[in-house]
């Protein structure tokens, strides 16, 4: 069974976003990244473009397939992870900590609202 | 007589595969295991140890009879006639306007008994085939495919782990030839011929042995560091191996020139073979693309479909892609435009809107150490 944590909130498309004050914390779940397989690839927005909500910002590629990466919230990208680019695999054994793929700052926290929360997701992944 | 399934079938393995958490896909109508502990470890650890594969999805078609060679030869491009009994070749089987219908292996058993085996996608369309191309010679067509596993040991340590288990004398089966005998007990057919680049052997056996064969390979290999390995990681070995893959580099609009296999294609055998004269016409008039591999040397995994450019003109489509764990780059098949194909030239791949520099290189991309 994939690993919910509890304190995150997430997309329909398996993104979780971690948010303190205006900086929002984004990556793929642990159930996305069982999906996609051994991830061997991560292409992240540059730092400084605004994006939108849900639009794809990042491309997620495993052995087998390629997945986008959609924003749970518009904002500007002010940090992405750096370790990704030599260490993918991060994304399979830590996509809720050092697996982290970018920040974003929220332009407006009423988006949040749109959000599931984990108990709706975990529901989301049985059905899958 | 082949069948029409609506559901797909499990191989006779099925509940081993679910005991081992396999992830589980259709494929060719059947239910495989796509991967086991995950496509990158299960590659390694065929290129360093060895590994076991349900293949029993693959159709296995038996011909037999006094005009078997030649029922064959009229069948298929190459000559089988030639092979000498215990040996194995690769071949073809084309429409009349020389497209590929399937790629085959053929093993000669007796002098009067071959077996041909299949692609899973194909083994109904190639049984049709060939019991239309075999009418009229003094051959019976036994199509056994589902009445036959196959498990595949590949990987270095495959003769080491196989060589107690079984009354085969491995040391004396050549690369592409077979030999009848026992696996754990059971009556099987051992074939030392593979789909990974490595040494290994395919085992043909009734379905009612697989379970133990299987058993008993996982059990003995185990102190050897053998693992069970799906349908991902068989894609990606035979890809770093230069192999091509049914309706990715091969297809009724490919001839086999067009694919580099033009030795398939026995033009110098004696009779009729059907797609003889589209295939001499093809092979008289050359290549219009040419498959080649190429290395990726910018960021970006090229993938089947992406299309390929010189400069700025398009001069063809990738076929196959990943990022090949062995050499930690992207590599991938594509057809070219022939003059474009020299190993050396720098193409560049459509990677969603960029456009990222390939290299032209000869393939395979891996060969197993000497």
């Amino acid at each position: 069974m994939a690993i919910v944590p509890q304190d995150l909130r997430y997309t329909k498309e398996h993104e979780w976003i971690r948010v303190e004050r205006d900086l929002a914390t984004v990556g793929i779940t642990d159930y996305a990244a069982g999906q996609l397989g051994d991830i061997v690839f991560v292409e992240l927005p540059e730092v400084g473009r605004k994006v939108e909500q849900f639009a794809a910002v990042g491309v997620i590629e495993s052995v087998k397939a390629v997945s986008d990466l959609f924003a749970p919230v518009g904002g500007e990208v002010v940090e992405t992870n750096a370790e990704l680019a030599s260490r993918p695999e991060l994304l399979n054994s830590e996509p809720f900590g050092a697996g982290w793929m970018i920040r974003i700052r929220i332009s407006d926290s009423g988006q949040l609202s749109k959000l599931l929360g984990p108990a709706t997701y975990e529901e989301l992944t049985r059905e899958a | 007589m082949a069948q029409a399934h609506d559901a797909p079938l499990a191989t006779p393995l099925a509940d081993r595969h679910q005991a081992l958490g396999a992830r589980i896909v259709e494929f060719g109508g059947w239910l495989m295991p796509v991967q086991y502990s995950g496509i990158l470890e299960e590659h390694r650890a065929v290129r360093a140890r060895a590994g076991l594969f349900d293949l029993s999805h693959m159709g296995e078609l038996f011909v037999e009879g006094p005009e078997a060679a030649a029922s064959l030869g009229y069948a298929l491009t190459t000559d089988p006639a030639s092979l000498k009994v215990g040996r194995a070749q690769y071949s073809m089987i084309c429409f009349p306007d020389g497209g590929i219908l399937d790629d085959l292996i053929v093993y000669r058993l007796t002098d009067e008994r071959y077996l041909v085996v299949a692609n899973a996608s194909n083994a109904g369309a190639v049984s049709d085939a060939l019991a239309e191309r075999l009418a009229g010679f003094s051959v019976v067509l036994d199509d056994r495919s589902l009445a036959t596993a196959l498990v595949a040991i590949q990987g270095p340590r495959a003769a080491g782990v196989l060589a107690p288990l079984t009354d085969v004398a491995l040391d004396g089966l050549r690369y592409y030839s077979i030999a009848e005998g026992h696996v754990a007990g059971v009556a099987a057919l051992v074939a030392r011929t593979g789909y990974t680049g490595e040494d290994g052997f395919e085992i043909f056996v009734d379905v009612a042995g697989a379970g133990r064969i299987w058993d008993v390979l996982i059990e003995t290999g185990e102190s050897a560091g053998v693992v069970p390995v799906g349908l991902g990681a068989r894609d990606t070995l035979r890809l770093e191996a230069g192999m091509p893959l049914y309706g990715n580099e091969l297809g009724p609009d490919t001839t086999p020139f067009e694919a580099g296999l033009g030795r398939v294609v026995n033009l110098e055998k004696a009779g009729d073979f059907v797609g003889r004269a589209a295939l001499a016409k093809a092979r008289a008039d050359g290549p219009r693309r040419q498959l080649v591999g190429l290395v990726v040397r910018g960021r970006g995994i090229a993938r089947q479909g992406y299309d390929v450019f010189a400069g700025d003109r398009r001069t063809g489509v990738v076929t196959s892609g990943t990022l090949s764990p062995t050499l930690g780059e992207p590599i991938a098949m594509a057809y070219v435009t022939p003059s474009d194909a020299e190993p050396g030239t720098i193409l560049a791949v459509g990677v969603r809107d960029q456009r990222v520099p390939a290299e032209v290189v000869p393939l395979p991309f891996y060969k197993r150490p000497a």
